[in-house]
C-alpha cells in the first residue's frame, strides 16, 4: 500500500516543529488510509534525529546522509527525495511551507509532473475504500472568506505544504521504527550550493510556540503606539504580533504580521486590538481556542470571528483590561 | 559580458478591491468582473532588478506573462517602466492552469525566446500566493534556481553570490548562470515610469504568442495539463461564541476577563 510521507527539515542538526506537527496530521492520515507512515530526513550526521521522528510518529524514516547535504541543497536534495519517490510510489507527501520547504517542494512536483497545493489549512481523506483514496486540501480562497478543497484526482503523489503551526503533532511515544539508509551519491558539480546558513536571532517569544498572542493594527495610531498592546502582551506572558499595516508603520517587525502572508498562529488565547478583522488577517488565527477582539466599530467583520467582542476606545479599554488581568491573576 | 534577462510578471487584481472578487459556484472559478488590475508587487521588484543589472552590466530585458487579452496592460506598463520588449502567452487553451501548467507555458515561450542568462520572478503572487511557478519553471527548463532572494553579486566568471532569507537569518547560495531567482520585497525599491519612458514605450515590441506558436502540448496546458483541480468551495466555518460587550469600559473589561477564565478553562 502507498504510505504517507512527510519531508522533514532539519537546520544545523535541529528538526524545525512543522515537521513533528506533519508527523502528527501524518499519522491520522495513514491511519484512516491503513498505510505506513514514514519520514525522509536528509543531513549530515543527523541519524539521532531519527530517534525523534520515531516517536512523534513516523513507522519507518529514510535517511540520507554527506558532509555535502549538511546545509540545504536545492538542487541535490529535491533530486533525491523525486528519486525516492518514485520508487516507493507514497501516495501523499507533506512538506512544511518554511522558506526551505517552499524552496524544495515546487520543485520535486515539477520533477514528478504532479499537483502541489501550498499552505493547506486541513487535509483529510475522502473515498478511503475504494481504489483511489483522494486527499481533500483545504486552502484559504480568495482574501480567506471562502475554503477551496483541492484535490489532485490522477497524478500521484499527492504533495502539499502546511505552514508551521498549522497541524498538530502528537504526544512523544516510545517506540521503534525502521530506519533505512539511503545510499546518496553527490558527485555532480553542483550548480546551486548554499555556502553558509547565517543564523539570526529573532527578538521576543516566537509567535507559533506561544500560548497567547497579541495582535495590534491600525486602530493603535491614535493610541499613540504600541505600548499598550506590549503592556497587555506582558500581563499574560504572550508575544506580540499584528497585522499588515502595523508592519508596514514600523511598530512591529515584519515576522510579527499574522495572516495570510505571515504567520499562522494556534494559541489558547489570541487578542486583536483596533484591527478591522480583514479575512487576510483572521486566516492566520483559524485556530486559536479563544479569540478577544477590541475595536470601536461594532459592526467591524472582526466580531464574526471573536468568542468575545469588546466594543469601545482601545485606549479606554486595555488599561481596564490590564488591571483586571493583574488582579485575577489569569494563567494561561 | 551583455546579458539577456527575463521578467516574469503576472496581472493580478488590485488588492483593495479583494473583497469584490467573487466564486462562481457553479463554474467554481474566480469572477474578476470590474475589478482594476495591477502587475503582481513582487514582479515589479524582479523588474527593478533586471534593470539594475542591465544598467550595470549591459544586456536586454524581456517581460513575458502569461494571461487573458487584458494582461496586455501589465506589459504595457512594463515598457513604460523600462523593459526593452514584451512577450504575452496568450490563448483559449491556456485558461484554468495550475502552477505546474503555468509554468510548464511559461517554458515554452522562454525557449522559444532563445537564449537567456537569468529569469527573475516574483517569490510569490498576492493573488494565489503559491510561489511554486517560478521553481517549476526552473525545473522544466532544467536550470538551478533560488527563492526569497533579497541580494544578487554578480562573481567572476558566470555565476552569482545571492542572499536567500529563511525566517531567521539567511543563506549566502553560489549559482550558475542561466538560473532563475524570485526576489523578496527586501531586495529593492522599484522605480516609477518616467514620462519619458512612458512615451518610448509606444515604440517597443509586443509579440503575442498562442499556444502553437510556442510548440505547447495541448495536454500539458490549461485545465487539462494541471493535475490539480478545485473540487469545491464553501463559506469558512466561524464557530466563535461572538459574546459582544459594549458599556463602560471598566464593567466590560471585567465581565470579558471573567469570560476568559470559563473559556479558557474548558
Ligand atoms: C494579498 C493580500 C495579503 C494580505 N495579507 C495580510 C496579512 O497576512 N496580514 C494582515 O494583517 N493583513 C494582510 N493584508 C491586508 C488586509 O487586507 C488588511 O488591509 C489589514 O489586515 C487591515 O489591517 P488593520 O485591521 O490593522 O487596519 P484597518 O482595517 O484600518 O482597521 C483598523 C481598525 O481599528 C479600529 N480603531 C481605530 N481607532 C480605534 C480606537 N481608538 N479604539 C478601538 N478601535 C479603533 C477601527 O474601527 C478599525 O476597525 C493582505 C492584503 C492582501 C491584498
Ligand atoms: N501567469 C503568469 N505569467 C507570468 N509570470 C507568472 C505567472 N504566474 C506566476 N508568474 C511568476 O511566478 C511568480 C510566482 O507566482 P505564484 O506561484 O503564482 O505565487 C510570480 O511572481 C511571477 O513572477
Amino acid at each position: 500500500m502507498n504510505e504517507v510521507w512527510v519531508i522533514a527539515e532539519q537546520r544545523l542538526g535541529k528538526l524545525m516543529s512543522v515537521s513533528l506537527e506533519l508527523l502528527g496530521k501524518g499519522t491520522e492520515l495513514a491511519r484512516q488510509l491503513k498505510v505506513g507512515l514514514a519520514a525522509v530526513l536528509l543531513g549530515d550526521k543527523v541519524r539521532a534525529l531519527s530517534r525523534q521522528l520515531v516517536c512523534y510518529g513516523a513507522d519507518r524514516v529514510y535517511l540520507g546522509e554527506d558532509p555535502r547535504l549538511r546545509l540545504y541543497q536545492s538542487e541535490v536534495y529535491a533530486d533525491l527525495v523525486a528519486k525516492l519517490v518514485d520508487t516507493h510510489k507514497p501516495g501523499i507527501v507533506l512538506i512544511g511551507a518554511t522558506s526551505i520547504g517552499r524552496d524544495l517542494a515546487p520543485r520535486i512536483a515539477a520533477k514528478l509532473k504532479t499537483g502541489l497545493t501550498a499552505h493547506c489549512v486541513e487535509l483529510r481523506i475522502v473515498n478511503e475504500d475504494t481504489e483511489k483514496p483522494q486527499l481533500v486540501q483545504v486552502v484559504p480562497g480568495w482574501g480567506g472568506s471562502l475554503m477551496v478543497n483541492i484535490a489532485c484526482p490522477v497524478r500521484r503523489p499527492q504533495i502539499a505544504t502546511v505552514s508551521p503551526g498549522v497541524m498538530t503533532k502528537c504526544d512523544w511515544e516510545e517506540r521503534e521504527g525502521e530506519i533505512i539508509t539511503l545510499a546518496v551519491d553527490v558527485q555532480q558539480e553542483l550548480r546551486v550550493e548554499t555556502l553558509e546558513m547565517v543564523h539570526e536571532e529573532r527578538t521576543g517569544a516566537a509567535l507559533e510556540e506561544a500560548e497567547v498572542v497579541v495582535a495590534g493594527g491600525w486602530g493603535l495610531l491614535s493610541a499613540g503606539g504600541f505600548e499598550l498592546v506590549e503592556e497587555l502582551a506582558k500581563v499574560l506572558g504572550g508575544a506580540v504580533a499584528g497585522t499588515r499595516p502595523a508592519v508596514d508603520s514600523g511598530w512591529i517587525p515584519e515576522h510579527r504580521m499574522v495572516g495570510q502572508s505571515g504567520k499562522t498562529v494556534s494559541p489558547k488565547l489570541f487578542i486583536s486590538v483596533g484591527a478591522s478583522g480583514a479575512p487576510q488577517f483572521t486566516a492566520g488565527f483559524l485556530k486559536a481556542k479563544v479569540v478577544l477582539a477590541i475595536d470601536q466599530n461594532p459592526n467591524a467583520p472582526i466580531f464574526d470571528v471573536a468568542d468575545i467582542g469588546l466594543v469601545g476606545d482601545l485606549c479606554d479599554i486595555l488599561p481596564c483590561l490590564v488591571t483586571e488581568l493583574k488582579e485575577t491573576g489569569l494563567r494561561i | 559580458m551583455s546579458l539577456n534577462i527575463i521578467v516574469c510578471v503576472k496581472q493580478v487584481p488590485h488588492p483593495e478591491h479583494f473583497s469584490r472578487i467573487t466564486l462562481d459556484p457553479i463554474r467554481q472559478t474566480i469572477s474578476r468582473e470590474g475589478i482594476p488590475a495591477v502587475i503582481n508587487p513582487l514582479d515589479l521588484h524582479a523588474l527593478e532588478e533586471a534593470l539594475r543589472i542591465r544598467e550595470e552590466l549591459s544586456g536586454k530585458v524581456t517581460a513575458i506573462s502569461m494571461g487573458p487579452p487584458q494582461a496586455r496592460c501589465a506589459l504595457e506598463e512594463a515598457l513604460a517602466i523600462g523593459a526593452d520588449d514584451a512577450v504575452l502567452l496568450c490563448d483559449k487553451s491556456f485558461a484554468g492552469a495550475d502552477t505546474l501548467a503555468t509554468a510548464y507555458s511559461l517554458a515554452c515561450g522562454i525557449k522559444k525566446l532563445g537564449r537567456f542568462a537569468l529569469i527573475l520572478c516574483g517569490n510569490e503572487t498576492i493573488d494565489s500566493a503559491t510561489g511554486q511557478v517560478g521553481p517549476q519553471l526552473a525545473e522544466f527548463l532544467g536550470i538551478p534556481h533560488v527563492t526569497s532572494v533579497i541580494q544578487i553579486a554578480f562573481e567572476q566568471g558566470s555565476s552569482l553570490i545571492v542572499r536567500q532569507a529563511l525566517e531567521e537569518g539567511y543563506m549566502k547560495v553560489r549559482v550558475k548562470l542561466p538560473a532563475m531567482l524570485a526576489v523578496a520585497k527586501g531586495i529593492n525599491q522599484p522605480r516609477l515610469p518616467t514620462v519619458w519612458a512612458i512615451m518610448e514605450a509606444g515604440s517597443k515590441e509586443m509579440q503575442i504568442w498562442g499556444a502553437s506558436d510556442i510548440g505547447a502540448t495541448q495536454d500539458m496546458i490549461g485545465l487539462e495539463g494541471s493535475p490539480t483541480h478545485v473540487t469545491g468551495i464553501f463559506e469558512r466555518d466561524t464557530t466563535r461564541r461572538r459574546e459582544i460587550l459594549e458599556g463602560p469600559p471598566r464593567q466590560i473589561a471585567k465581565k470579558a476577563v471573567n469570560r476568559l477564565h470559563e473559556l479558557i478553562a474548558t
